[in-house]
């Protein structure tokens, strides 16, 4: 039998870089075969080569044992390959059924489509309401759609590209479980994930990258997850120091009885949202987004502001009636979860952006700016995160997920901030480094910054947080302290049961400290 | 009440090529492409159905002809903008003078002479009702094939697939590339399609708003239709609207220079254009509607990532 799909000596360089070099691999129908390797690998580069959104230098691609010659997505599309992409493929101004329909084979019926989305994502355990715009969702939720639209097309290959990098714990069991099922009806998968112990969960077989090249393949399950990721990285890892928080007297972001309507009658109301953080320790927020993290989020960052000055007060000085520049004078740094549009101007230069949120840091000086400096600025951010690019004159774009995201939150960090707000800070960040971006996190915040993380991946909040919130349907609980809680109880709250006895959110949030 | 009809009417005739042009120019601008040659695809619309009618051709051909010759000519900006990507600014800048120019060159053999004016319809009864009939049952096929053209437009944008598919490549070619549709051809198709919309703009303007030939006779309609597509944020409404606000200042300052009034003639003159302006920049002040309808890739140019 022919391999479902396979690749011989598959080249692609971009300028200053080889992203593929001589790649060869091959997978059988039904089966789930792992891509691993760190952040600019070439691992989404290879993916897109096999979807046709990019062109191989030289190698070829045989689908069921017939080449590929003329390569481009709708040729994947009529020979039942599907991808989820990284950085999502979604048109932000129609909705969520627009946005399947352009992808789905069948009649152009809305209501129909809509019902179907509705009815399908739920038994995914991926809820989404096709109604809603994709521009109002947050990447949880995007994330959900494009896995719901690949499904939806019952694929014979699919591809997933870091899909559960925003997924609730929850989300990926269930997806595990359909992924399974598709896989036992024939599909085959690649899946793509720096979370080695969903790889050796899921997947039967890997192929590992480093700089572009196959270091090796392995059977996740018969390995261990140190050996996977030796074999990724090349090195050892980096261990975490986490010394205990030592909170200074006044809270640096103090949140009082903020209530808010939502936006759009999607949204989520935010119910009487009380809570400080102090400078020193590190506070996570936790929850399945799309229950208020992203309205609280623009509140506290100052895209969306609030009639009462003092329900949010910035180092003593009310501050939620304040823009977001004139917050940032008050020295607050900010990583947003969407790092091209929100984080980052796509199509602009690495030092550009830099220049964006560090003009007060000597790159602009009497409105001009100092490019000399602001390629410094940006070359050390460049080097002290290990950011894989062509230097400071890199497109944000065309570097890999994970190396903007360290690029994003290298920058904000870099401005050695009073208080820190940061989402999702090592969405897609391969294992080595994400381990750094949370010490680095964790030494700011010990050097006397305040930080606030809203997170959905519970491992990492337990591992940096010092105290623990739980947001739920607008609702934010009393804090809770990371070493006398757990994930079950915190679980709970996230799914809103157990938030009546005492965790109310009427509670001031200013429970005694740990010390 | 004679006056009435007569402005009512007056109203709509005017606002006809605008509607023609302006809707042609919203599905080139909702595919994310910017065609800012409008003028001279109208001038080479106007040129080919005067010719045709002289040649002795039928109405309905001659009309054709002019259509094509729009298309034609928007053919040249796709090939610049869509497969050279070239600025599409300056393709389509190159465009409103090369048309204007060739229509004149190629005009030169027309004569001075009018031609018969498409005839208007008469629809039997409903044309004779009382103040009903004249209003609305007596004009030309074009006025009502502009009508037409609005729905089908409205429909095809807001109601099919393919319209979805257009406005989402206006969004992002790249997504759109990403999951499979062909952008450039695509493209192409609403090019060509603006400029048919353009040709017929031109054609209604020499075999029948006007019936004869003079040099550049569209006088900034083309530009006009443009900026309509703009400040009607991108809607069709809005543009049929904003048509019939220019139509109806462009007849009541003509009735206001025949009545001799204490104003400059100049600035009576320029009141359809500020008006109509005034009026678009008002309603279009909302950020966020503004943000969903306008195209996000407009007049970028676009490559498939390789
Ligand atoms: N369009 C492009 N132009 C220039 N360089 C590019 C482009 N796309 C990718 N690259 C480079 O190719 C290399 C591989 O990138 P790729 O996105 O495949 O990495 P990855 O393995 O998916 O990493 P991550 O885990 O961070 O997503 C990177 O060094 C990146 O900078
Ligand atoms: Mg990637």
């Amino acid at each position: 039998m022919h391999p479902r799909l396979e690749l011989r000596s598959i080249c692609k360089r971009y300028p200053g870089v080889v992203a593929n070099d001589d790649v060869s691999l091959s997978i059988q129908p039904g089966e789930i075969h792992a891509v691993l390797g760190e952040n600019g690998a070439g691992k989404s580069t290879l993916m897109k080569i096999i979807y046709g959104a990019a062109q191989a230098d030289s190698g070829e691609i045989y689908c069921d044992g017939n080449p590929i010659a003329a390569h481009n997505p709708a040729v994947s599309r009529a020979l039942g390959i599907e991808m989820v992409y990284q950085h999502f493929a979604l048109f932000e101004s129609v909705s969520v059924v627009e946005n399947i329909a352009l992808s789905a084979s069948s009649a152009f019926h809305l209501p129909t489509l809509a019902e179907k989305i509705r009815n399908l994502s739920m038994r995914y355990g991926m809820p989404i309401d096709p109604h809603r715009q994709v521009h109002d969702l947050s990447v949880g939720e995007r994330q959900r759609v494009e896995i719901v639209r690949c499904l939806l097309q019952a694929p014979k290959l699919l591809i997933l590209d870091e899909p559960t990098s925003v997924l609730t714990p929850q989300a990926v069991v269930k997806l595990f479980e359909t992924l399974r099922q598709l896989a036992a009806e024939g599909c085959s998968i690649v899946y793509i994930s720096h979370k080695l112990d969903e790889v050796q969960e899921l997947c039967d077989t890997a192929t590992v990258l480093r700089n572009g090249k196959v270091t090796g393949t392995a059977r996740p399950k018969e390995t261990t997850s140190l050996e996977l990721a030796r074999m990724m990285v090349g090195s050892k890892l980096p261990e975490m120091h986490v010394s205990p928080p030592v909170p200074s007297e006044k809270p640096v972001l103090e949140v009082n009885g903020l209530s808010v309507k939502a936006r759009d009658h999607f949204g989520v109301d935010l119910k009487n949202v009380s809570f400080n953080v102090h400078g020193g320790e590190i506070v996570g927020l936790a929850g399945v987004s799309g229950n208020g993290q992203a309205e609280l989020v623009a509140l506290l960052s100052g895209e969306r502001t609030h009639d009462r000055g003092d329900a949010i007060r910035i180092c003593g000085i009310d501050a939620a009636r304040l823009r977001p520049n004139e917050r940032r004078k008050l020295g607050i740094a900010f990583v947003p979860e969407e790092r091209l549009g929100r984080g980052a101007v796509p199509s602009h230069t690495l030092w550009e952006n830099a220049v964006l949120t560090a003009h007060r840091f000597g790159t602009v000086r009497n409105g001009l700016v100092d490019r000399r400096k602001a390629k410094a600025f940006a070359t050390g951010i460049i080097d002290r995160f290990k950011v894989k690019a062509n230097g400071a004159q890199s497109i944000a774009q065309s570097l890999s997920g994970g190396n903007l995201q360290k690029f994003i939150v290298g920058r904000e960090i870099a401005l050695k901030p009073k208080l820190f707000l940061v989402s999702q800070p090592t969405w897609g960040v391969d294992v080595g480094a994400s381990a750094f971006i949370r010490q680095t996190i964790i030494d700011l915040s010990r050097a006397g910054a305040a930080v606030l993380v809203v997170s959905e991946e519970l491992d990492e909040l337990f591992e940096i947080c010092d105290r623990l919130l739980v947001i739920c349907q607008g609702k934010v609980s009393a804090p809770l302290i990371r070493t006398t809680t757990d994930r079950e109880e915190i679980g709970l709250l996230m799914t809103g049961r157990g938030m009546s006895e005492g965790a109310s959110a009427n509670g001031s949030g200013d429970i005694v400290l740990q010390d | 009440m004679d006056l009435f009809i007569a402005i009512f009417t007056g109203t709509i005739i005017a606002a006809t090529p605008l509607i023609f042009a302006a809707l042609g120019e919203l599905v080139v601008e909702k595919s994310g492409v910017l065609n800012l040659g409008i003028e001279g695809m109208m001038l080479m619309g106007a040129a080919l159905a005067f010719w045709a009618v002289t040649a002795g051709y039928s109405m309905p051909v001659a009309i054709l002809a002019g259509a094509l010759a729009g298309a034609a000519t928007s053919l040249l900006f796709g090939v610049l903008a869509l497969t050279f990507l070239t600025n599409q600014y300056a393709a389509g800048l190159a465009l409103a003078i090369f048309g204007s120019g060739v229509s004149a060159f190629l005009g030169r053999g027309f004569g001075s002479e009018p031609i018969e004016a498409l005839h208007r319809v008469n629809i039997p009864v409903l044309s004779d009702l009382p103040l009903i009939g004249p209003m609305l049952f007596r004009f030309d096929a074009m006025v009502y094939l502009a009508l037409v053209m609005f729905v089908a437009i409205s429909w095809f944008l807001y109601r099919t697939k393919a319209g979805l598919v257009l406005r989402t490549i206006g969004e992002s070619p790249q997504t759109s590339h990403a999951i499979g549709y062909p952008v450039i051809r695509i493209r192409y198709a609403a090019v060509l399609f603006g400029g048919a919309m353009a040709g017929l703009a031109g054609a209604y303007l020499s075999v029948a708003y006007t019936p004869l030939w003079v040099e550049n006779m569209t006088a900034g309609k083309g530009w006009i239709a443009l900026a309509l597509v703009v400040f009607a944020t991108w809607r069709p409404l809005r543009i049929l609207l904003g048509a019939w606000l220019f139509g109806g200042m462009t007849i009541l300052q003509l009735q206001g220079q025949a009545l001799g009034l204490e104003v400059p003639s100049e600035l009576l003159s320029a009141l359809p254009y500020l008006a109509t302006i005034i009026v678009l920049v008002l309603i279009s002040r909302d950020r966020q509607m503004l943000a969903l309808h306008f195209p996000a890739s407009l007049a970028k140019p676009f490559r498939p990532a390789s």
